[in-house]
């Protein structure tokens, strides 16, 4: 089996503070981590190397530092890792995101299977996975919640949940999947995991060597552009309800009928 | 990447100001950009009184000068599940009908799946002035691939220059492979949508950050323009049986039809009341609910204001509640009108997913919980005392009314 499990290093969300009161962030101390899903995508993607045997690479695109989420995950028994970077991706929207993907995962070779996080904590879209199944020509199943080898092993059986509920789905290899939190729990990286990871050779990979045309990656190949942001501002609007438990209970149900809600 | 003209910079500090990821900082009187954290927004060109700073690369269109002007009209992808529309289909021909006005053109509502045919009128009472209807029994499941090819190839054919979906499970799954095939932008899961105030480009906002920070996103190089929008913001129009439509049938090719993905079966959960992300009232459960049994309590108070129950991870983690009612980073995002969580501490990666709701009752013995910071009112108490209390209340004056 090749499978590759696609990572994003994203600011950890107990790290950066938001001022809602001023519509500022707060600068200091922001520390990089993985994507909360993808540790769940890993994870998927060793027990399946575990079961039917082959390796793990794992993709990420970012700055030279990302290097870091590689090891990480190499530290959890990933076999390989690449990190796509150049400044000539900066500003790539999903599109753009998708195809500078796609183009490094060609260059890897032959694929079984792809793993992705549901979504990125950072930019929330949840649209890179989709899009990379058709940058791949893969069939895509997101927002997997469990899953199991079929007989044989020609295929994963897979729960898509959904709002309500959910969808019992079948697909053969080779497959994209996106992954959510309840599928698993991540491993723990073992001591050896970590003397490996440590002095692993991350390869950089640049727009040059995976082929990539220019006006397909960064802001060039962005059809969406950020055209203006802001930090929303909440309202001091903390207010206590004193008094005895019946009295706390009276004075939330004034509050909620004046709402209009009871 | 982000030119700064240093022979122009004053090192004034505007740029720093308006940067809302922190990518800029004045060193020696000179603005110093951080190439890794910088988006490319552009805030810090426009901001600068001096003219010195500009972003490279931006000016090569992906489509390489494709025609706008060859697309016209909005569609709106309506979804239609187990026996009946989501809620979001109605929302999106609210906003649709006004974009179509605003831009002079026909708002069309798109309806795939199997046996649905009859039910296109209802999505001109709704504001559609056009329905193109694919009725198929290959589209009895939802199969992502079918959905996202019938979709693409329709636009590539119709040419509209808007597309609108639901950003729901399904929305989510099959509208960025639509995107993909037809190689244009795709906003996710906005909460806002209007025209631009000249020419006919469409202002997309929406959350990220998970909802800490709000972005404004544009597509004004390719068409169309395609954005999923979450449920529940928008408002739909009151169904109108006078309202004249065109109901027009599309036979797909067999082509499109054939999947590599096999539903085996489709299952609806038993939950009672509304879906956790459509529900206008969510009562959560947090671990200082102490027990299972309270649980009951929790959810008896949903029920009698016709909410949804949440979790958060603590306790779907003691499998308290099941997954699907998790809230926050790692669960589902909710902006209802009220949430109420009791012994809820307030961990940044819970508040993430409900502190867009417009009333946020807090209830928790602990007068410190960061869940206070957050909430509009709060009640510094003992779950086991106020809950019952309150679901007596309520229930009460549900009741009587
Ligand atoms: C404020 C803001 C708003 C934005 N809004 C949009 C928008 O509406 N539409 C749009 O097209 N772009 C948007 N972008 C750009 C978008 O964030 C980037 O394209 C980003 O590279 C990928 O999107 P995501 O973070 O949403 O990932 P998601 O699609 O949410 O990520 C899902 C999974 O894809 C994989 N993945 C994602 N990124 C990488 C990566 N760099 N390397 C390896 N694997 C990865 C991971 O497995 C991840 O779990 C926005 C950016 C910002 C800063
Ligand atoms: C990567 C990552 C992702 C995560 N994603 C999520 C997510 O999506 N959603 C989520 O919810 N969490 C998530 N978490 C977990 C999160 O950090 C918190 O651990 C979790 O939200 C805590 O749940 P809680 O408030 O129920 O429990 P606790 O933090 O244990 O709080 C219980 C509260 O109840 C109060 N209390 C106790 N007894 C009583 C009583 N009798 N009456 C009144 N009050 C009482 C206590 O004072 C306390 O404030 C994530 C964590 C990580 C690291």
């Amino acid at each position: 089996m090749d499978i590759v499990v696609c990572i994003k290093q994203v600011p950890d969300a107990a790290s950066v503070k938001w001022d809602h009161k001023t519509g500022t962030l707060i600068r200091d101390g922001v520390q990089s981590v993985i994507n909360p899903f993808d540790y769940n995508a890993i994870e998927a993607a060793l027990s399946l190397r575990d079961e039917l045997g082959g390796k793990v690479t794992a993709v990420t695109m970012g700055p030279p530092q990302a290097q870091d989420a590689i090891r990480e995950a190499m530290s959890m028994g990933v076999d390989h890792g690449v990190v796509i970077s150049d400044r000539a991706f900066a500003g790539a929207d999903t599109l753009a995101t998708t195809y500078t993907l796609s183009r490094a995962i060609r260059k890897l070779g032959s694929v079984d299977a792809v793993f992705c996080g549901k979504q990125a904590i950072d930019g929330d879209t949840a649209q890179v996975g989709p899009g990379l199944a058709v940058r791949l020509g893969l069939p895509c199943v997101t927002c997997v919640g469990e899953m199991e080898i079929m007989e044989g092993g020609a295929g994963l059986r897979v729960k898509r949940m959904c709002e309500q509920g959910y969808d019992v789905v079948e697909v053969g290899f080779p497959v994209l999947l996106t992954v959510l939190a309840s599928l698993n729990t991540p491993r723990v990286p073992s001591l050896k995991g970590k003397m490996r990871a440590r002095k692993a050779d991350i390869p950089l990979w640049s727009a040059e060597d995976i082929g990539a045309q220019k006006d397909k990656i960064g802001l060039a190949g962005s059809p969406t552009k950020v055209f203006s942001t802001h930090i929303p501002k909440f309202e001091a609007r903390r207010e206590m309800l004193p008094g005895t438990a019946e009295e706390q209970v009276d004075a939330l149900v004034d509050k909620l009928k004046e709402a209009g809600i009871i | 990447m982000v030119v700064v003209d240093l022979e122009k910079c004053v090192g004034c500090g505007e740029c720093e100001d308006v940067c809302t990821f922190g990518a800029i900082s004045i060193v020696d009187e000179k603005a110093v950009v951080d190439p890794d954290t910088c988006t490319l927004c552009g805030a810090c060109e426009e901001a600068c009184p001096e003219g010195a700073i500009e972003i490279e690369g931006e000016d090569i269109s992906p489509a390489g000068g494709m025609d706008l002007d060859a697309w016209r009209g909005v569609w709106v992808v309506a979804e239609f599940r187990h026996d009946r529309f989501a809620p979001v289909t109605f929302e999106l021909l609210g906003k649709g009908r006004q974009l179509a006005d605003d831009l002079e053109t026909d708002l069309t509502a798109v309806l795939m799946g199997s046996g649905v045919g009859e039910y296109a009128e209802s999505l001109i009472e709704r504001g559609a002035d056009k329905v193109l209807v694919v009725d198929s029994p290959r589209l009895e499941q939802f199969l992502d691939d079918v959905y996202a090819r019938i979709l693409a190839d329709m636009a590539q054919k119709e040419k509209p220059e808007i597309i609108l979906a639901g950003a729901t499970a399904m929305g989510r799954a099959f509208i960025p492979q639509v995107a993909t095939i037809l190689e244009t932008g795709l906003t996710a899961d906005c909460t806002g949508l209007e025209i631009a105030p000249e020419g006919r480009d469409l202002l997309q906002t929406r959350p990220a950050f998970g909802g800490n920070l709000m972005a404004t996103i544009i597509c004004d190089s390719t068409r169309p323009q395609m954005a999923t929008v979450r449920p529940h913001v928008l408002k739909a129009m009151e169904p109108d049986a006078s309202r004249q439509g065109e109901v027009i049938k599309i036979d797909p090719h067999e082509d499109l039809l054939k999947s590599n993905i096999k539903v085996l079966e489709s299952v609806m959960e038993e939950a009672e009341g509304p879906m956790l992300t459509e529900a206008e009232v969510v009562i959560t459960a947090g671990r200082g609910v102490e027990n299972p049994k309270n649980i009951a309590l929790i959810e008896k108070l949903a029920h009698c204001m016709e909410g949804g129950v949440g979790a958060t991870r603590a306790v779907t983690d003691a499998e308290w509640l099941p997954g699907r009612c998790q809230i926050g980073q790692t669960g589902v995002t909710v902006s209802p009108k009220l949430y109420m969580g009791f012994g809820v501490s307030g961990a940044i990666q819970h508040l993430v997913g409900m502190q867009g709701s417009e009333i946020i009752v807090a209830v928790n013995k602990d007068p410190d919980a960061p869940v206070f910071d957050v909430a509009t009112y709060g009640i510094v108490g003992d779950v086991k005392d106020i809950l019952p209390l309150l679901v007596r209340r309520i229930c009460q004056e549900r009741g009587n009314d």
